[in-house]
């Protein structure tokens, strides 16, 4: 896994040539300032980029509009997406729109169709119109989500695992976290870490490491140091709120 | 009237340059969190940032292609950028600029990939000390590399021009000034022109010299380029570094200590 510029020459051989390459004179060269990687042929993952949305691809979304055929979700992408007012599962009337998605509200989505000039419709995950309500959501750059998904959700895993917290990850690159606010916080912040250190080696052990430091301050206690001042006091909002 | 003083003197320019030399360049990459992508150039004494949009929403509409993306691009000079204030807004040089700019950028954009929206590139000239434009175009290369945009490679831009009957690599103000012809060029490192101007006189073979020079001019800027790219990368490892040494030290000792408990069961079990 190496950092290759736009124009880098990646192989000679033609058939390897993957997402973010292009081919000319019969080479392969990378369209991306990203990292290379040689798993299945060669692909490159760019540091940065815009969600451009694919059929299939699961993705929260948020309501910015409400026409008279459906509601114009926000994907966090150059495209505006469609949810077409006969996706939704009840019968509704047009007017009636605002009562069930009011602008504002997110939703689990998936990726319907992409028109070749990109008009982008969408259908609900699951069929369920359920708006993600509470927790916290956090943006990271959609080209991180695999590395906060880890290999085989390892990463993920250990951190729902660890932290007692519900991770919904869309493939935009949009994260809902649900659980006991003190805990939603510093998953908020591990998950920000993560997008900032996705290129590093050895990033699952600090991750862990991380949530152990968060873990082993609460139990220890020990000195007046701000850090377990700061974590007796959200505990204290955590009992008034139960 | 003043007398014309030589603008070179014992095979020297007057800023003590080589013929062939270019000026001090520094390039760093990032700086505008809300930009897509950013590159912020010192050239001589040019300062000049750039800045990329996109890809994003076409706002008017009426400007959106449905096959591709269109770029758009404005290049800017600040009021303070020059001795005498410059009034505000585009002149006719900064439209002509704006206009050569996007036209160096463009063909090496896969511009395809995006169809109906937009790709806005800003050039922002802080500071002016001839060269502007290809110092722009070098930047504007960069940052939209930072934003992730895909390129069939990078673009990079110099000037050569003639003064005193010499011709010569990156003219500085007063060279600009007072010589007899300047010609930016921007190329591709496969060697294609996508910008190539004149202003002046020069003759057919003077015309083939000055572009060699280009050539090898162009040729550093793109060991600049590809420098502050790998650089880029190295500062964001750096920085997770900086955060995390406290952490990784404790790790290992963590696991060795696990198996220096096995190693004592298992020689319990021996003896």
């Amino acid at each position: 896994m190496r950092v290759v510029i736009p124009g880098e020459k990646l192989s000679e051989d033609v058939r390897q040539a993957g997402e973010g390459t292009y081919v000319a004179d019969g080479k392969v060269y990378s369209q991306l300032y990203g990292m290379v990687h040689d798993a299945k042929g060669i692909r490159v993952i760019p540091f940065k980029g815009k969600y451009i949305p694919f059929e299939g691809d699961v993705l929260i979304g948020v309501i910015t509009e409400i026409m008279s055929f459906g509601w114009i979700v926000d994907i966090a992408s150059p495209y505006d997406s469609l949810l077409h007012i006969a996706e939704y599962p009840k019968r509704i009337d047009a007017s009636d729109m605002s009562h069930y998605l009011s602008v504002g509200d997110c939703i689990a989505v998936v990726v319907k169709e992409v028109s070749p000039s990109m008009n982008v419709s969408l259908e609900l995950k699951d069929g369920s119109a359920r708006t993600l309500k509470g927790g916290r959501l956090v943006k990271i750059s959609h080209t991180k989500v695999p590395r906060l998904i880890g290999r085989k959700g390892s990463m993920i895993t250990m951190l729902q695992e660890e932290s007692g917290c519900d991770l919904h990850v869309g493939q935009n690159g949009r994260v809902w976290i649900t659980g006991p606010s003190r805990w939603v916080s510093i998953v908020a912040d591990i998950v920000l870490m993560i997008e900032k250190q996705a290129h590093t080696t050895g990033l699952t052990d600090r991750v862990f490491e991380k949530i152990m430091e968060h873990k082993g301050g609460n139990a220890e206690r020990k000195g007046g140091n701000a850090a377990s001042e700061e974590s007796s006091e959200t505990q204290f909002l955590d009992e008034l709120l139960k | 009237m003043e007398e014309h003083t030589s603008l070179i003197v014992d095979g020297k320019r007057i800023d003590g340059r080589d013929m062939n030399e270019l000026r001090d360049v520094k390039m760093n990459m990032g700086m505008l969190h809300r930009a897509d992508g950013s590159c912020y150039i010192e050239w001589g004494g040019n300062k000049i940032m750039a800045a990329v949009y996109g890809p994003r929403e076409v706002h008017p509409r009426h400007l959106q292609e449905s096959s591709r993306a269109i770029m758009r691009c404005r290049y800017n000079m600040a009021s303070f950028s020059v001795e005498e204030r410059r009034r505000p807004g585009p002149d006719r040089r900064s439209v002509e600029v704006s206009k050569v700019s996007r036209e160096a950028l463009e063909p090496v954009v896969f511009l395809a990939n995006y169809p109906r929206s937009v790709v806005d590139v800003f050039i922002e000239v802080l500071q002016a000390d001839a060269g502007s434009r290809t110092a722009g175009i070098n930047a504007a290369s960069l940052a939209l590399a930072d934003a992730g945009i895909p390129m069939r490679s990078l673009v990079s831009a110099c000037a050569v021009g003639k003064v005193d009957g010499v011709l010569v690599l990156d003219l500085v103000k007063e060279e600009d000034n007072n010589g007899e012809a300047d010609m930016p060029v921007a190329m591709t490192p496969r060697g294609e022109v996508t910008l190539l101007q004149m202003d002046g006189d020069l003759t057919e073979a003077e015309f083939e010299t000055a572009f060699e020079m280009a050539v090898q001019g162009c040729t550093q800027l793109y060991e600049l380029q590809c420098d502050a790219l790998k650089r880029r990368y190295a500062q964001v490892d750096a920085d997770a570094n900086v955060q995390e040494p406290p952490e990784q030290e404790e790790a290992p000792e963590d696991s060795f200590e696990a198996d220096v408990e096995q190693f004592r069961e298992e020689s319990e079990d021996v003896e």
